[in-house]
């Protein structure tokens, strides 16, 4: 048992430390502290700043262009960015591009593959988004209809994809279609990138909870992408996209720890604030809530130790998942309620992030973020796997309960 | 980094379970409650004996073997899942540890070889009969006698009070808060046995009259040494719980997986799984808050107050949600004294109020966070 990092990322932490304090101004304490309307340039300009120094795409080999970090680097990298209150991915589409699709390529991908997608990801001409669900293929993923068959070297492909988050800035789609419709449900899938800058597609935006328009479907009508796009072959796309998933849950559990840490302060101000701090309920939620904090951060350790032993993540990526998942509802409902009234007439700076803690920096009383937090919060059980789904996983792959008989129809 | 137990680690735990299987079954902690010692001499004696286990986390110069506090919490892990009614939690881990983090070498090398044999049976007095757990609480007045010290007043609550040949018992002088030790057989102290909810974790309540004691560490300087003491014992009680917790689980699954209803097995139900996959995420998340705070503390970590009450916190809960539920989904059966649900469900009851109820952790927590 020995729960140090090694010396080698230990050095690296003071390379990360001296690089955040060469590059942030004077007096920097926070994205979430910068006025809303200046966040965009300044992501846009980190971004950049990323690139130059070879600090972006920690998971790209440096033969790609990428930063090549082994995986303890990246945990540090992260857990370094989030302390300071910086991204490590700070365009919208670059979480689907670096957190999903690029591991992805990286296991699956054939060379041709890697050298066309990995330097224009990090470059930031290809901008993704995932295509998984369908108005009638959530959850029960394999039941997916959209439908590609092969012309001469091309794919053509006729169907629709729905929530894709940050699609309207996209250019690109990694989805998983039907190639096969003889083949049982997960058989004939294949997992194929598609431009989504094509007569053949239609993006509309889709209005969420918060009243944002983050959200995107995909009308694919006729539209093509050539047979060299297809990733891990075809018929093999239940095998790659459950792959990606496992990356969606593992990834910066420790940094997600931290940054939910970050979080828990902000709510111990903003119970100060309130006058609710000296209420023993609200001071055993707040506890209760430093405690999955802290267990999560535990759990997320294990896992990445666990990691550096090498290989994908297994079914315990669904733990992360799940645990991730309600403690942000728990946590973001307990703020709300400290609001009491005040969640009824937000004010302040909104969320920054959607899908996960606000960045160091925001103002505590900022009632606007915590409600849009709360809200957004509602979704998180929801994508990437239900919370329901998250425990069959665990019941049948960990436990090895029996499964589901499935109805006749269905099969 | 390595957060897992090492190949010597996993070997102890092996040769630990394989040891309980075989010499503490389930109906031991079924029948050693009904006799009136309580726990098996000749299992305890084995324990000391050919596997070491109370010797094991104590340092070579007192006669111990000198091994981690994580070792300790694998072996507490074991006890836990297999239910052994022992003092071994008491005289092991609450006195053993009141003992090392007192600062008292002179106390250590006169009372640590005996506890680390296992020739004698230590256990620490802290509670009265308000069965609070915060030293604020305590009561119990200790004054000058001659060379040495008299004790005035009652414990409740004392794990294996009635057994153990040495009591730590806190109390308070005139300076505040001390550690004394008290002969189990001492002039002016009388014991008596409490009727108990878990046979499998003995309490007693204890008299002081004038009662002989001899002072560990200085006069009224307990506080520091005991709160890490407790922390300690925090730790390796969650160890325990998840040990039992997973037995529980182990147990549920098992049942799940053979019962027959509406002509599947009931495991197959996505209600019984998702119970089931509860108890994962409360086990893994607990074990993982387990190992991190054994391995802190084995380091002298900054973080043991957190890590400790937040294990408390967790596991406490865990255990209880766990036995609870393996009752539900055994159905009729599990509510029948024939069962081994309820043993495990009552242990997890007196597991959750040793050392403190989770609230209590928790508001320990609230005013580290500087609410």
């Amino acid at each position: 048992m020995d729960l140090t990092y090694p010396p080698e990322a230990e050095e690296f932490r003071e390379r990360v430390q001296r690089f955040l304090a060469d590059s942030l101004p004077e007096g920097w304490t926070g994205l979430g502290a910068l006025p809303p309307d200046d966040q965009a340039e300044f992501q846009r300009n980190w971004r950049q700043r990323l690139l130059d120094n070879e600090l972006l795409g920690v998971t790209v080999p440096a033969e790609y262009g990428g930063a090549g970090l082994t995986l303890v680097e990246q945990a540090v990298l992260t857990e370094e960015f989030v302390r300071v209150g910086v991204s490590v991915l700070p365009h919208p589409n670059d979480n689907f591009g670096f957190n999903l699709l690029v591991p992805t390529l990286l296991q699956y991908g054939t060379e041709k593959q890697k050298a066309f997608f990995l330097p224009r990801t990090l470059s930031g001409e290809i901008r993704w988004a995932q295509g998984y669900s369908e108005p009638d293929a959530g959850s029960d993923l394999f039941n997916l209809r959209t439908r590609a068959t092969v012309s001469g070297g091309d794919l053509v492909i006729n169907g629709q994809k729905i929530w894709q988050t940050a699609g309207l800035t996209a250019n690109w789609l990694f989805t998983m279609v039907r190639t096969d419709p003889g083949a049982e449900r997960a058989k004939g899938l294949s997992f194929v990138l598609v431009p989504l800058d094509q007569p053949g597609v239609e993006l509309r935006g889709i209005r969420n909870i918060t009243g944002v328009t983050e959200l995107a479907e995909v009308f694919l009508t006729d539209a093509v992408t050539s047979l060299d796009n297809v990733l891990g072959g075809l018929g093999n796309g239940a095998r790659v996209a459950l792959t990606l998933l496992g990356f969606e849950r593992g990834i910066s559990g420790v940094a997600n720890a931290e940054a939910f840490a970050i979080e828990l302060r902000r709510l111990v101000q903003l119970a100060h604030a309130r006058g609710r701090s000296a209420d023993r309920d609200i001071r055993l939620r707040i506890a209760h809530c430093q405690v999955k904090v802290h267990t999560l951060r535990c759990v997320a350790l294990r896992a990445l130790s666990a990691g550096l032993r090498g290989g994908p993540p297994g079914p315990e990526s669904s733990l992360t998942k799940a645990l991730t998942a309600e403690y942000h509802q728990l946590v973001t409902e307990l703020a709300v309620e400290v609001l009491g009234m005040a969640a009824l007439a937000p004010t302040g700076p909104g969320a920054y992030d959607t899908l996960k803690a606000q960045p160091l920096g925001l103002d505590s009383a900022s009632s606007a973020a915590w409600v849009e937090d709360y809200l957004n919060a509602r979704s998180r059980t929801i994508y990437g796997g239900s919370s329901e789904i998250q425990r069959n996983t665990i019941a049948e792959q960990i436990l090895g309960m029996p499964r589901e008989p499935r109805p006749a129809a269905a099969r | 980094m390595h957060f897992d137990l090492s190949t010597e680690q996993r070997d102890l735990q092996a040769s630990v379970r394989a040891f309980l299987a075989k010499e503490s079954p389930t109906e031991a902690a079924r029948e050693l409650p009904e006799t009136e010692q309580g726990y098996d001499p000749a299992l305890w004696s084995r324990m000391a004996d050919d596997l070491g286990l109370h010797a094991l986390a104590v340092p070579e110069e007192h006669g111990g073997i000198g091994a981690s506090f994580v070792e300790l919490v694998v072996v507490l892990e074991e006890m836990g899942r297999q239910l052994v009614p022992s003092p071994f939690f008491s005289s092991a881990v609450l006195a053993t540890r009141a003992l090392l983090r007192s600062g008292d070498v002179d106390a250590m090398s006169r009372l640590l070889p005996g506890l680390a044999e296992g020739t004698t049976i230590g256990t620490l007095a802290l509670t009265e009969d308000d069965g609070s757990w915060d030293l604020d609480a305590v009561r119990l007045a200790a004054e000058p006698d001659g060379n040495g010290w008299a004790l005035t007043g009652a414990k409740a609550f004392v794990p294996d009070g009635q057994s153990a040949g040495l009591v730590l018992v806190v109390a308070r002088s005139a300076a505040g808060l001390c550690l004394f030790a008290v002969d189990g057989d001492a002039p002016g102290l009388s014991r008596s046995a409490l009727p108990v909810l878990d046979g499998t974790r003995r309490l007693a309540r204890l008299e002081f009259d004038r009662t002989p004691a001899v002072l560990v560490g200085a006069d009224g300087a307990a506080g520091p040494g005991l709160r890490r003491a407790l922390e300690d014992a925090a730790v390796a009680l969650g160890a325990e719980q998840i040990g039992a917790a997973q037995r529980c689980l182990d147990m549920a699954v098992g049942y799940a997986g053979t019962r027959v209803a509406f002509g599947r097995p009931i495991g197959s139900f996505q209600a019984i799984k998702h119970k089931c996959a509860d108890m994962v995420l409360d086990i893994e998340s607990g074990r993982s808050a387990v190992w991190q705070a054994a391995w802190s503390v084995s380091v002298d970590g900054n973080d043991v107050p957190l890590a400790a009450a937040a294990v408390q916190a967790h596991c406490s809960e865990a255990y209880v949600r766990a036995a609870q539920q393996n009752i539900q989904i055994h159905g009729g059966i599990g509510f029948t004294w024939e069962h081994d649900a309820h043993l495990y469900l009552k242990r997890a009851l007196s597991s959750r109020e040793l050392l403190g109820a989770p609230d209590q952790h928790l508001l320990r927590i609230a005013d580290q966070m500087g609410l």
